[in-house]
């Protein structure tokens, strides 16, 4: 499966799809990233007049990159009637993420048994700094 | 091994995926994992997980589908540990 092909797939509206592309896939890790656009509508109230990607919105980018999409290439075979729930998250935000900014995320597969999917999820910056780290799970459910 | 002893290891087993105690304590056969402990399908693949190394087996899909109660948990590991 292609980066397209997956994308393709993804169940979300455009102002909460937070996938560009995906630029490494593999049994073992995905790869992607996504350019938060200045027009995002969380920026106009978080912060007012100060915006800032909330937390739980690049924990969204790293899920939809790091369970979502690598869900959807592990499942290859047959994803028409796929849903992927998000059972549990553990991230720490390290560094702010601001309007206009391309972040990383590199998620490595911890287990995927039984329809569970954990993985060790990281997001970077553009200038390679580590922004958020931790574990997501999520369950494959057909 | 009897059934009190891989009962008790079961229960030392799922006690960090159970908030309620007073659940846990009274954990007995017929317990099931879902309805009477509140334990979501993900935290129980965790604990098939954990049967898994506690007592060296492997556990299939199939089996795993079957291990919604103490009973039927019981039941598995011992016929996986009998496979061995």
């Amino acid at each position: 499966m292609t980066s397209e092909e997956i994308i393709a797939q993804l169940p979300y509206g455009d102002d909460f799809c937070f996938v560009d592309e995906l630029t490494h896939l593999s049994l073992d890790k995905i790869e992607g990233n996504y350019r938060f656009k200045e027009t995002e509508y969380f920026y106009k109230s978080h912060f007012k007049n100060n915006p800032i990607t909330p937390g739980v919105i690049l924990t969204e980018c790293m899920a939809q990159i790091g369970l979502v999409c690598f869900g959807i290439y592990l499942m290859a075979e047959d994803t028409t009637a796929l849903r992927i729930v998000m059972t549990s998250t553990d991230i720490e935000f390290i560094k702010p993420v601001y309007p206009k900014e391309q972040v990383k995320v590199k998620a490595k597969k911890m287990y995927y048994r039984f329809h569970k999917l954990k993985c060790e999820v990281k997001m970077y910056n553009e200038k390679d700094e580590i922004v958020a780290k931790g574990i997501l799970a999520g369950m494959l459910i057909k | 091994m009897k059934n009190e002893t891989m009962i008790e290891q079961l229960k030392t087993i799922i006690k960090p995926y159970v908030e309620n105690e007073e659940q846990w304590n009274n954990l007995n056969d017929e317990t099931d994992f879902i309805k009477d402990l509140d334990i979501n399908s993900a935290n129980l693949v965790d604990i098939v997980l954990d049967i898994e190394d506690a007592f060296e087996i492997e556990i299939d899909n199939d089996a795993m589908e079957k291990m919604l109660n103490v009973k039927a948990s019981i039941e598995v590991i011992k016929q996986k540990i009998a496979e061995k």
